[in-house]
């Protein structure tokens, strides 16, 4: 880790409680510019809920989020995004009876500058045509544009995986939430997932913070991983340090391989 | 070449299509203005039903189309409807119309062309939503009916109040309300509403309204404000629901609270799920078909007799009992409506008579 890199996401000393269960005991990490960083941990963990406390879901008991210096204290959801932060969710939530198009256009307006009235008298031309130039550019550099027509849901199960990440990108983030996105995926659709990853952070120049349960993936491109256990952080490190560190086997790998 | 001929083949039949019908629907409407003593009841009913279309179509776009379940629509035609009233009874009837309690001086005087009333009307609907809507919007769906429910139902309690007798009349309501001239005026205005609101539906903000329909925690990722979003919906719904409500009162003449009683909410609310909840020409369709059906159903109110004998089931009510029946079919059987989701065009009617049960399969798998 050279010293002068520069911090996107931060997570300090961060306390989610839900009644008498503490989804997330004091965790504090960091994910850097242009860094594929993993967070790990047996189910229940409590990874999926740090990734709603960055996203504004949740508003944590205690502790700070900050997105490249901004603490996050108090925006919606709608406002991280804004920010730059997008994600994808662990159970995918595609707009379903909408098209493969209509996803990502949609995704394209939060940079729009238009109002009701205009858009509806049809006097932001320009606008429209911009969203949709970028969202056609979108889809033909995934490799989607062939199934723009079709209903989001009729897509087999990995593209629409593939959209959810493409949906997500076209709000043109800097930093790029990706909640198990092999989950139900054989180890070859793993691995082009894989190099897909690392495709898209150095075509988009995105940082990536990923939750992940399949270990090849995760040990080939993590630059860092965290790891968490009944909320707490129990080790972090690279993926070296990680497979040989001993609580970690305990806890996790050694335990149950592909939770 | 070859696809692309077809194409245009294609749109120079559908261009056609679509002027036939325009020239059908302005030919009918002429015809049966040039005779409107003799069909007298028939235009009633498509006046009705014009009103209804727009009303329907609202209700739509909160409930088809943002996903909201909201029943506030008859409230809020209250108010466009009383707006529109108080604001076009001719000045020198206004003594007769408040022969009880008398007129507040403050609009004794102001008489408003009528499209300024219309709109006026769906201003303050959309204004009073405005307001509801901030509390109101944060509930989820079935709460959300409840709420407006009763919104609606207050607002109708207030024009109903003692306390506003010198505006509202009170109980006894208002009367003198200059109608439509003819025909053309329901047919240029629902058509007005209703474009406005598919153009609505079908640009970038129609857009976010679906994406929050479909999903509210995608939506708000996607950087939508999930309740500027709905209240945005909900106002501009509650907007047109008071120039309906408007153009209620210029069809019926006279109103009174009770006429906004939550059966009319109802009444729309069949048609939109009749026509098919996120459909517009269904809601269009649905409109004609209740209120036309409530008026063919009329028979069943009459006292039949069958060879001397008194059916006994045929009594007034009744004609209620079997349009309940038919909503229940509809809900239990046929729960997509008559258009679903879809909308109507000339390529879904050609397709359909060509292969009547391909494309039809073809279209569930799509939406299932
Ligand atoms: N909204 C909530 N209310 C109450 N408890 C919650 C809530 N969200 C999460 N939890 C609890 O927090 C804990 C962590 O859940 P979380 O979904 O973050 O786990 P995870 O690490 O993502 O697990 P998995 O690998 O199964 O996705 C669980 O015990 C869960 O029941
Ligand atoms: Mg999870």
């Amino acid at each position: 880790m050279n010293d002068n890199t520069q911090n996107v996401l931060s997570m300090q000393n961060v306390v989610m409680q839900f009644g008498g269960v503490r989804a997330i005991d004091n965790l504090s990490l960091d994910v850097n510019k242009g860094e594929i960083v993993a967070l790990i941990g047996p189910n229940g963990a409590g990874k999926t809920t740090a990734f709603n406390c960055i996203t504004g879901i949740y508003t944590p008991t205690s502790g700070m989020v900050s997105f490249n210096g901004k603490n996050l204290k108090g925006n919606s959801p709608d406002e991280i995004t804004r920010l730059g932060i997008a994600r994808t969710f662990q159970n995918i939530r595609l707009f379903s009876n909408l098209t493969v198009f209509d996803n990502v256009l949609i995704a394209k307006h939060l940079r729009a500058k238009d109002n009701v009235f205009t858009a509806t008298l049809r006097l932001n031309h320009a606008e429209e045509k911009r969203m949709r130039e970028e969202t056609a550019q979108l889809l033909k550099e995934q490799g989607l544009y062939e199934l723009k027509d079709e209903i989001a849901s009729s897509l087999p199960y990995g593209l629409q995986r593939h959209l959810e990440i493409a949906r997500a990108l076209a709000t043109q983030p800097e930093l790029l939430l990706l909640d198990e996105p092999a989950a139900g995926m054989n180890p070859q659709e793993t691995q082009e997932l894989t190099d897909f990853i690392v495709k898209i952070r150095d075509q988009y120049k995105l940082s990536i913070f990923m939750i992940e349960h399949h270990m090849d993936l995760v040990m080939q491109i993590s630059e860092r991983i965290y790891v968490l256990n009944f909320g707490k952080l129990i080790a972090q490190g690279t993926p070296d340090e990680i497979q040989s560190n001993p609580e970690v086997i305990e806890a996790y790998l050694g335990g149950s391989e592909d939770a | 070449m070859g696809p692309n001929r077809m194409i245009n083949k294609e749109k120079r039949r559908n261009c056609i299509c679509t002027l036939i019908l325009i020239a059908a629907v302005l030919g009918i409407c002429g015809f049966l203005e040039a005779n409107k003593y003799s069909y007298s009841y028939a235009i009633s009913i498509i006046e009705r039903s014009m009103v209804y279309a727009v009303v329907a179509v609202s209700m739509n776009l909160v409930n088809g189309f943002t996903g909201l379940f909201s029943l506030g629509q008859a409230g809020f035609m209250a108010l466009g409807a009383y707006v529109t009233a108080i604001f076009t009874i001719p000045v020198s009837q206004r003594a007769s119309v408040y022969y009880i309690s008398g007129i507040n001086p403050v609009i004794a005087g102001i008489q408003l062309p009528i499209i300024v009333a219309l709109i006026l009307g769906g201003l303050v609907a959309a204004g009073v939503a405005a307001l509801i809507g901030f509390p109101v919007l944060r509930l989820k769906s079935d709460y959300l009916a409840i709420a407006t429910l009763g919104f609606a139902e207050i607002i109708r309690a207030c024009i109903a109040a003692p306390q506003f007798d010198t505006i509202t009349n009170g109980s006894y309501g208002l009367k003198s309300i200059p109608g439509f001239t003819n025909i053309f005026q329901p047919l240029a205005l629902s058509v007005i509403c209703i474009g406005l609101m598919v153009l609505l539906i079908n640009s970038s903000y129609g857009r976010m309204f679906k994406a929050v329909r479909e999903d509210e925690i995608a939506a708000e990722a996607m950087g939508i404000n999930l309740f500027k979003t709905k209240e945005l919906s909900f106002v501009i719904s509650s907007f047109f629901a008071g120039v309906s409500g408007g153009m209620l009162a210029m069809f019926m003449r006279s109103i009174d609270s009770k006429t906004f009683q939550v059966a009319l909410t109802y009444d729309i609310l069949l048609i939109v799920v009749i026509g098919g909840i996120g459909s517009v020409t269904g809601s269009v369709i649905g409109a004609f078909i209740v209120t036309a059906g409530r008026e063919i159903l009329r028979f069943f109110d009459e006292p039949l007799m069958l060879g001397g004998v008194q059916v006994p089931l045929f009594r007034p009510g009744f004609r209620m009992v079997i349009f309940s029946i038919l909503l229940m079919i509809v809900v239990l059987f046929y729960r997509k409506g008559l258009m679903g989701t879809n909308e109507f065009s000339w390529n879904g009617i050609f397709d359909f008579f060509k292969h009547p049960f391909k494309k039809k399969s073809k279209k569930m798998e799509g939406k299932a």
